[in-house]
């Protein structure tokens, strides 16, 4: 794994440009986004053999945002990795962008997948892995499902297929931060036991902490042993994570941060992100 | 005449195709109605199941043909577009992936499965999706055809093939299919019948009928329901001044839809349609139920004399 403080001094960074780019955009889905955001900087930071130069390689692994919604991570991470200049991400959802509100693989650098209706992106990624098998090419497809997402019939139909087809290619992480729009996921439709559900239907199944860098590289690791099925990692996250008026709180799932509420979390995010960086400075 | 039905020009097209190019078909547990099953026997390590779940079999594609991959996926059109329509929407159509779309068992030929699996109304929805090619062929010769071109087509097509034998009305010596031409098979001043699917050798019944009345018909078979070939159609609809569309299928929003919003723009022209009037199908043999709703050359014929 490359150092943790490194990774964490990333995801600070990653976490402030998400929330500026929603606030600079006005709507969007901060909470989710900040809740996945250390899974899609260990993605993005240590684990994907992929970069802007071979954006295109067949040979590059696929990362799949099944909770489309939480694009501004996949994006930040993206303008981080030199998909495209950071600036764009102040242009997230406006007319002159081709950031849009859900990820576009049409229109967007480094996207390997549409989506953003829920419960169809873990599909793609079953395909994509499904192809890579039936091609011989040894990349891995990572994906990130909400856990409100699970609720979703497709997510199960998925879920038996990638076993069928014996996807040990395929690594499905499931965001799961206990809330979503209506309020609290066992509440709103219970999608526990999330990892018996997931046994039963033939996954390898760990369950993390998501925002434990050497847990996430742990449980990854883990994954590239299993052999002959897929595998999923249930993590469990705080939404809302960094910014303190929005953990755990359904009410920042899908709204933007307006001016005052900006000014607090901009200061909040540039301390941590500060300290992240003297962090990785001093553990070099 | 002999009689096959489109979907095993499909399921040969498949197999031939499979020998010089690189695909990957898909099925929903009827492999053995869409004639995919016939692929999958010659081809089993490019052929997948996906079980009774046409959701995620329609967003694998989706991924699958992200790599590259062309990907024809096979079902009911009943539940490869009504049960999968967002599906199909979103994960395939939106990025324009290259998935082919061919579904059988459209209309309501299905017969005695009844109204639960006749879907009428796949062309009207799938004709509003941005990026989608629709396609209806006439008979198992321009099925087999249209098969090769839907495949080398780059992007996403719905193939409507149907279970019930049809007239094989075009020679597959000579035949030519062009994707998005609209074919005038006869020519008459007095009317013209744009048809569709079974539709077309019901067409050419009429016209055989009525030129021993005296009453000559253009008939002209609208293979490709998107995009429409507008100039064809203008160009028939000035030289008769009658236009009457036929299909298998409802008259709202397929192929009498198409016409109609092409001549209301271009040559407005009175119209009848030929088609189900906003109603479900039901259980009978297949042949009795095109009779039953008019689905023949009578309608098309009572529809011609209404003018």
């Amino acid at each position: 794994m490359e150092n943790q403080y490194f990774l964490a001094e990333r995801a600070a960074k990653l976490r402030y440009l998400l929330v500026k780019a929603l606030h600079c955009a006005g709507s969007g889905h901060p909470g989710g986004s900040l809740s996945c955001a250390d899974i899609v900087t260990y993605l993005y930071f240590d684990r994907m053999n992929v970069s802007p130069e071979k954006a295109k390689d067949p040979d590059r692994d696929r990362f799949v945002l099944s909770k489309g919604h939480a694009c501004p991570a996949l994006y930040s991470a993206l303008a981080m990795r030199g998909y495209f200049p950071e600036e764009d991400l102040w242009e997230l959802r406006k007319s002159s962008s081709v950031l849009q509100g859900h990820p576009d693989m049409v229109r967007i650098a480094g996207v390997d997948m549409t989506t953003g209706s829920l419960g169809q992106g873990v599909s793609a990624a079953c395909g994509i892995a499904l192809a890579g098998k039936a091609d011989g090419k040894d990349y891995k497809v990572y994906t990130i499902l909400g856990d409100g997402e699970i609720q979703e019939g497709q997510v199960w139909e998925a879920a038996m297929f990638a076993a069928h087809y014996k996807l040990d290619n395929l690594v499905a992480f499931v965001d799961y931060n206990g809330l979503q729009i209506d309020g609290d996921v066992h509440k709103v439709m219970n999608p526990t036991p999330i990892d018996k559900k997931f046994e039963a239907f033939g996954w390898h199944v760990q369950v993390i902490d998501g925002h434990d860098f050497a847990a996430i590289d742990a449980a990854v690791k883990n994954t590239d042993a299993v052999e002959g099925r897929p595998s999923v990692i249930v993590c469990r996250t705080v939404k809302g994570k960094g910014v303190s008026f929005m953990e755990n709180n359904a009410g920042w799932h899908g709204k933007a941060p307006n001016d005052e509420q900006y000014a607090i979390a901009e200061a909040e995010l540039a301390a941590a992100y500060d300290k992240a960086v003297k962090e990785a400075a001093d553990n070099e | 005449m002999s009689k096959i039905a489109t979907r095993m020009a499909y399921g040969e097209a498949l197999c031939d195709l499979g020998e010089k190019y690189d695909f990957i078909v898909m099925d929903a547990d009827l492999s053995g109605s869409t004639q995919t099953g016939m692929f999958a026997k010659k081809f089993p390590e490019r052929f997948f199941n996906c079980g009774i779940a046409e959701q995620n079999m329609l967003s694998v594609a989706a991924g699958i043909a992200s790599t590259g991959k062309p990907v024809f996926v096979s079902s009911f059109a009943m539940f490869a577009v009504g049960r999968a329509y967002e599906q199909i929407r979103n994960s395939v159509c939106y990025p324009g992936l290259n998935v082919k779309i061919c579904a059988s068992h459209a209309g309501v030929t299905v017969g005695e499965d009844g109204a639960t699996h006749q879907y009428c109304e796949d062309l009207s929805v799938l004709r509003s999706v941005p990026h989608l090619t629709v396609v209806s062929p006439a008979d198992a010769v321009e099925a087999y055809a249209a098969i090769e071109a839907v495949l080398k087509h780059d992007g996403p097509v719905y193939v409507r093939l149907g279970r019930y034998a049809v007239p094989t009305v075009f020679d597959k010596a000579t035949y030519k299919f062009e994707l998005g031409k609209a074919v005038p098979l006869c020519e008459g001043d007095d009317c013209v019948v744009f048809a569709t699917g079974v539709m077309v050798a019901a067409a050419l019944e009429a016209r055989d009928i009525l030129a021993k009345e005296g009453i000559n018909i253009s008939v002209v078979n609208v293979h490709t329901l998107k995009p429409i070939d507008v100039d064809t159609i203008v160009k028939y609809a000035k030289k008769t001044g009658k236009v009457v569309t036929a299909e298998e299928h409802t008259t709202v929003g397929g192929l009498g839809g198409a016409v109609a919003e092409v001549l209301s723009e271009h040559c407005p022209t009175l119209m009848r349609r030929v088609g189900l009037r906003d109603r479900f199908g039901r259980s009978a043999p297949a042949g009795e139920l095109l009779d039953r709703y008019g689905l023949n050359a009578q309608g098309i014929i009572d529809a011609i004399k209404s003018f």
